[in-house]
């Protein structure tokens, strides 16, 4: 991949910084936090430094101090914006009502009480083959690392919960077959639709939900000390997958789309009933009970994963109606 | 409804470990394989394996999800 193209002010800097080679020292202004989406395009480059780079940038610019102080600002914001909407959500009365209650408990609540729109019975009722390809080119942004910012916090917890983080994560790099690792599956789907499945081909026209969605999964995942959180989004993210999939993988056969693509998702309605009940039972409430003071962030995690999905549908629903 | 209590095998000698979830599946860990409606026999091929007891699966063996609606309907035939 090579860099995306910038969308502003911010980002036209970071680019042309980027195409030099490393150095202690840049200029790169603050932003004024205006441009929301000149601000996510620039947090996602630089978090997709850690993932898998890009061509035209220099590996050694990863860690580059210069750069930190950019990407903490950009993540401070992100982050206390979140939280600032999550205190003022009815799934944060509900978690903090639910004082001792069962951490699975709450997490379901808050998952049963999610009310945004659902872009698979969109399509399944009235999309177009348009539409889904659109939708397919979004989700490749994340689809293509699926799974990769989740494994950053295997080192950060012990005991039964890595052993079930893990046991998730295998699945999802394949269980030992090359030919099942989800991402490359998606890549599969992408390719057969007539797609590109070069990793970050679509970043260019990525909406601003999708990469915000991006950015709190690698903020959280990258943070040792948003495990909790990470956790918590990754548990919403399982116990919101089975049912939506199955529509989707009806809805893109209804289509005309290739079935490799539907087969992706035939793939996530078995995997993910189970991963639900993993994810749910044995890492979130087994982390809250190794660490109890991260089970606000769980939640908060949990709530993240729900409400940016929702923005991201109502956003391409609001595109489509007004197309 | 009743509640389906699905029959688990292990496949080899290999552990097997199996676990109710509330109102859900049967977690199975462990190679495993599991009997379908028309008796035969299918073999588990994840690590952790959801099989559904609701009876409402479209996926059967293979829990689905479906046991949610049901609880949403308030027909959940499992605890
Ligand atoms: S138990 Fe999940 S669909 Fe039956």
């Amino acid at each position: 991949m090579r860099l995306p193209r910038a969308r502003g002010p911010l980002t036209e800097r970071l680019v042309a910084c980027l195409q030099r080679p490393p150095r202690s020292h840049v200029a790169l202004a603050r932003t004024d936090g205006r441009d929301a989406a000149d601000d996510a395009l620039a947090l996602w480059i630089l978090h997709e430094l850690h993932y898998r780079g890009f061509e035209d940038v220099d590996d050694a610019w990863e860690w580059a101090p210069s750069l930190m102080s950019m990407r903490h600002h950009l993540e401070r914001e992100l982050e206390e914006r979140l939280r600032a909407e999550y205190s003022r959500s009815e799934g944060s009365r509900s978690g903090q009502a639910g004082g001792d209650e069962d951490v699975v408990a709450v997490l379901h609540q808050l998952i049963e009480a999610d009310d945004g729109p659902s872009l698979a019975d969109h399509l399944l009722r009235d999309g177009t083959t348009e539409q889904a390809c659109q939708l397919l080119r979004q989700r490749s942004v994340y689809h293509l690392k699926e799974a990769d910012p989740t494994a950053w916090v295997v080192p950060r917890v012990v005991g039964r919960a890595k052993a079930a983080l893990m046991e998730i994560q295998y699945d999802e790099y394949g269980a030992g077959h090359h030919d099942r690792v989800h991402q490359d599956l998606f890549a599969h789907g992408l390719a057969a639709a007539g797609l590109s499945a070069d990793y970050g081909h679509y970043v260019d026209e990525a909406r601003l939900p999708i990469l915000e969605q991006n950015n709190a999964l690698s903020l959280f995942g990258l943070q040792r000390r948003l495990r909790g959180a990470a956790l918590g989004h990754f548990a919403a993210f399982e116990a919101t997958s089975s049912l939506p999939s199955r529509t989707l993988a009806r809805a893109l056969r209804r289509l005309g789309l290739p079935d490799e693509m539907a087969a992706y998702y035939d793939e996530h309605v078995e995997a993910d009933a189970a991963h639900e009940q993993v994810a749910l039972r044995d890492v979130c409430a087994v982390l809250v009970a190794d660490e109890p003071h991260l089970r606000e962030d769980v939640l908060f995690g949990a709530w993240a994963c729900l409400e940016l999905e929702a923005r991201t549908a109502r956003d391409l629903l609001d595109h489509w109606a007004a197309a | 409804m009743a509640v389906e209590e699905p029959d688990v095998r292990p496949a080899g000698d290999g552990p097997l470990r199996c676990r109710p979830c509330p109102g859900g599946p049967l977690l199975v860990r462990g190679a495993a394989q599991v009997q379908g409606d028309d008796g035969t026999w299918h073999d588990t091929t994840r690590p952790v394996t959801a099989v559904c007891r609701c009876g409402a699966s479209a996926l059967r063996p293979w829990c689905d999800g479906t046991h949610k609606v049901l609880s949403q309907r308030g027909v959940n035939p499992i605890e």
